[in-house]
């Protein structure tokens, strides 16, 4: 037994609570985020309805007067279809690159594609953004494949949100199937059958909520993405469905309004919290179930 | 071990002396200079030191960037920000103390602006510095040449359904339009709602609205059917990409706004003056006076430089004394 | 000879259809990898091409010109990047590395507080930028703290975004680190906190300064926290102290981008170039680090 004098375990014990004392800053930071939303969420609410809220269908709230609307749905709706879009390219990519990477690539080959995955990962959002709408808008959807589609448009937006969300869909379904046992690919070898069958009959489904995990965290970080859709896709809030056309999207209506400028307390201040709000409960869901998911899948085989 | 007790004090050193480099940089000289197109009056001397907050409309924007600019050649060490909240968004800021200038493409409002600034005990002075004409434009595949204020008012009213120009005169074009136009914080908007539409702050609201009038324009420029309206040195600028649409207040003459045509106002009727509001408690600084006493005095040069339709001699004279006062 | 007669009755031959769907299937694998490839070299080439004529060193010096697009540069945006990092390292590296330590060695599963503090950690590190952008404007320039539109608001911001990564990358490199180490330590007499100061932390520090630079690299990119709290727009001065405003490079490029003159959207494309080579350099001190001064247990 070792003797330790009572002012070191004093100071031990000072040591203890500094440290405690930082781990609460991310308690302290949520409760911000929570309250500052709450906040003015509840004063906007006063103001307008909640029902007028969720299921008003026009958004303008910068007008004055009875062309005022505070109705969310277009904004969601643009949201939710910019990220259809994105998903639309990123989930078989994403997927069919992390079958590959996980089952098929031999060394040589992961050695190269890997990387490029990282490097994809690590551009910022504002690159992906200039892309869209200095080359994707003009060259390839006009010049090269001759739409006609508007200068800011939910195709260009939403097809460069998915290559975005690609390299997190593909590392996160190469993670869980990797994870998968080897014994389950030798018993299915064993029974005759060949790489790709036994990759997506037997892999595959054994990875399924890693999979799954992967497709919900991507949408959730395509449904969080604002620079892209801010700079290519436009600032109309519309409930159609036509991709040539300019959309808004939630996080993207909470950049362009703010930006620094907007007095405290006016009902314009208030809309970018409850929309914030709304952007925040959406991808806290997503993020919660992803997290299930993962511990899912990581339960069964470690 | 050692090595990494080493890579730690690496990092921390490494921290800090990023911090010491990027600190120890502030007196550093400030830009290359902007060449002007002509030498700018003396202008108080190098010494001037401070920060001005300039903010409001977007229009009058480029005219006090510019400013800012050259005042600087003379004066590197004072900070000037510009903002563009819009003219209302400037006004209610400037109001409320935060700015010391307030850019504005119309007076300010006596309804609801002048009691604010009054309550807060806001006091100021109304500068022109410019003149601007509201241009329409079209992209380059939209070919239009005229429109009445009457068709303008039918496009852009409230309630409007008009999905093409077809559909006010059968002459134009029928391609579907894509409308942008600035939003409603902007003065542009309230000038253009009033001066077609007949009320400030009335229009319909199926457009793609954007404070940023560098959006509009690659938004018109590109669509097909793009068809919006800005402050006039937008579209000087980017003049070879859009398409400029004549305005016919009613009299049979199609004028498009240019420079002499919105200085001696036959480009009608959106044609205005564009105004600065320096707060008298902000003029009390010694930079702020200089800055103010620059940008009258250098006002057309300023303009030119911008690309904005300056004053008229005479309107030099008038801002000059407004000033002294 | 049995069990082949056995396997021959079970096991189906490899048929002609199951072959074409496997070629037809890897077809459609190096499809997906080719595009992404595709999009990557596409990217990088017409960011090369756009930008690269406009950099020179008159670029670096510059002040953004709203008027002349060949004088303009990137000084005040460099500059404003460089402070921000600066704050944003100072703040979350000590805390980052603290709530690490704690939730690693000290924290006992069992309690639900710890348990929330983890869960918590994992949440924030999900949630979208521009939340954080409102959560600096409301709080943090506006709010109770007030600091208004300035460099340090804005590195607050940066450093509660990218926390929740490094207290994970940070807690990962701690785990690493083997418990005989520390018991070892431990046995010798030296109390919790002398363990984690002279073993523990010196054993994972490579870790963790690769994933603080990687985090660091992330907050240089960030661009709609920095829109939301009003980073200024083409300042024509460097940040000089704390309190004042200032601007960043993805700021930059987001103003030039949308401007319709081609001029300035060549000069984001520029400004883009600094950035990526500024975050290369990053990442490679990052792996770097991590190659040379990885502790193999």
């Amino acid at each position: 037994m070792v003797r330790r004098p009572s002012g070191r375990s004093r100071f031990e014990g000072a040591i203890k609570a500094i440290l405690f004392a930082a781990a609460v800053v991310s308690i302290l930071t949520t409760l911000a985020i929570v309250f500052s939303l709450l906040r003015e969420t509840i004063a906007f609410l006063g103001d307008v309805g909640l029902a007028d809220y969720l299921f008003g269908t026009k958004w303008s709230p910068q007008f004055a007067g009875d062309q005022q609307s505070f109705g969310v749905l277009p904004l969601i709706w643009g949201t939710l279809y910019l990220t259809g879009i994105g998903l639309l390219v990123a989930i078989p990519i994403g997927i069919l690159s992390g079958v590959y990477l996980s089952e098929f690539a031999p060394r040589a080959v992961r050695k190269v594609v890997k990387p490029v995955l990282e490097l994809l990962a690590g551009v910022p959002t504002i690159v992906f953004g200039y892309f869209a709408l200095t080359f994707f808008t003009p060259e390839v959807l006009r010049n090269a494949l001759g739409l006609g589609v508007n200068q800011f448009n939910a195709l260009s937006a939403g097809l460069i949100l998915g290559i975005l969300v690609v390299p997190t869909i593909a590392t996160l379904v190469e993670d869980s199937m990797s994870a998968v046992p080897q014994s389950l690919r030798e018993g299915s070898a064993g029974l005759g059958a060949n790489q790709v069958q036994t990759a997506i009959r037997v892999v595959f489904p054994a990875a399924l909520s890693g999979v799954v995990a992967a497709l919900v965290l991507g949408a959730s970080r395509a449904i969080g993405e604002t620079v892209i859709i801010l700079i290519a896709g436009g600032q109309q809030p519309r409930l159609s469905v036509n991709p040539y056309e300019s959309y808004q999207s939630m996080a993207a209506f909470i950049a362009s309004t703010s930006r620094g400028d907007i007095p405290t307390g006016s009902i314009e201040y208030e809309t970018i919290f409850v929309v914030g709000m709304t952007l925040f409960l959406l991808t806290l869901a997503l993020n919660i179930m992803s997290i299930r998911l993962v511990r899912k899948y990581r339960q069964v085989y470690e | 071990m050692r090595s990494n007790r080493f890579l730690l004090a690496m990092v921390a050193s490494g921290v800090l002396a990023f911090g010491a480099a990027a600190c120890g940089d502030d007196e550093e000289e400030s830009a290359s200079g902007a060449t002007a197109t002509e030498e700018p009056a003396d202008s108080g001397g190098g010494d001037l030191s401070g920060e001005i907050a300039v903010d409001g409309s977007s229009t009058v924007a480029p005219f006090a960037e510019a400013a800012a600019e050259l005042f600087n050649e003379e004066n590197p060490n004072v900070q000037i920000t510009v903002g563009t909240s819009g003219t209302g968004g400037g006004f209610e800021k400037f109001c409320a103390g935060e700015t010391d200038i307030s850019d504005a493409s119309r007076p300010i409002a006596d309804d609801d602006e002048v009691p604010v600034c009054e309550e807060n005990g806001v006091e100021y002075t109304e500068v022109t510095v410019a003149n601007d004409g509201i241009a329409v434009a079209t992209s380059k595949e939209l070919t239009v040449d005229c429109m009445t204020t009457a068709e303008l008012k039918k496009v852009w009213n409230k309630g409007s359904k008009v999905a093409s120009l077809a559909d006010v005169n059968p002459d134009l074009p029928d391609t579907e339009l894509s409308l942008y136009g600035p939003g409603t914080d902007s003065g542009t908007f309230d000038f253009f709602t009033d001066t077609i539409n007949g009320e400030e702050g009335v229009s319909r609201e199926d457009y793609e609205a954007s404070e940023d009038d560098n959006q509009l324009v690659t938004g018109v420029a590109g669509d097909a059917g793009g068809l919006g309206y800005f402050g006039f040195s937008y579209f000087e600028a980017s003049a070879d990409q859009l398409n400029l649409v004549g305005v016919d207040s009613g009299d049979g003459n199609c004028v498009k706004p240019s420079l002499e045509t919105i200085q001696d106002g036959s480009y009608k009727p959106l044609s205005r003056p564009i105004f600065m509001y320096p707060s008298t408690e902000a003029l009390g600084r010694p930079e702020v006076k200089a800055f103010m006493d620059f940008v009258t005095s250098q006002a057309p040069a300023i303009a030119e430089a911008a690309q904005i339709v300056p004053l008229t001699d005479e309107q030099v004279t008038e801002a000059q004394s407004a000033l002294e006062q | 000879m049995a069990a082949r007669a056995a396997r021959q009755t079970v096991i189906p031959k490899s048929t002609g259809s199951d072959r074409a769907f496997s070629a037809f299937f890897h077809a459609l694998m190096y499809g997906a990898i080719g595009i992404s490839m595709l999009a990557l070299l596409t990217l990088l080439y017409d960011v090369a091409r756009d930008g690269v004529p406009s950099i020179s060193w008159n670029f670096i010096t510059s002040f953004p010109s709203r008027i002349i697009p060949e004088s303009s540069g990137i000084q005040s945006a460099l500059y404003g990047t460089l402070f921000l990092m600066v704050v944003c390292a100072t703040i979350v590296v000590p805390l980052g590395i603290a709530t690490a330590i704690y939730l690693e060695e000290y924290a006992d599963r069992t309690r639900w507080w710890n348990r929330l503090v983890e869960v918590n950690i994992q949440n924030l590190a999900a949630v979208p930028s521009v939340v954080y952008g409102i959560l600096g404007l409301a709080f943090i320039v506006r709010g109770p703290i007030s600091l208004g539109r300035t460099v340090l608001a804005g590195g607050i911001t940066l450093a509660l975004l990218v926390l929740p990564v490094v207290i994970i990358v940070a807690r990962e490199a701690i785990r690493a680190v083997p418990p005989s180490i520390r018991e070892g330590s431990l046995a010798l007499g030296a109390t919790q906190w002398q363990t984690i100061w002279k073993q523990v932390l010196p054993g994972s520090i490579a870790g963790i300064a690769t994933g603080v630079i990687l985090a660091l690299s992330r907050a240089i990119g960030e661009t709609a926290p920095l829109l939301v709290i009003g980073a200024a727009v083409n300042p024509r001065f460097n940040p000089d102290g704390l309190g004042s405003a200032f601007t960043a490079l993805p700021i930059q490029i987001f103003a030039w981008t949308q401007d319709p003159n081609r001029e300035f959207v060549d000069l984001a494309a520029a400004t883009i170039v600094v950035m990526m080579v500024l975050l290369l350099l990053m990442n490679s001190l990052a792996i770097f680090l991590r190659n040379r001064y990885e502790q193999k247990w």
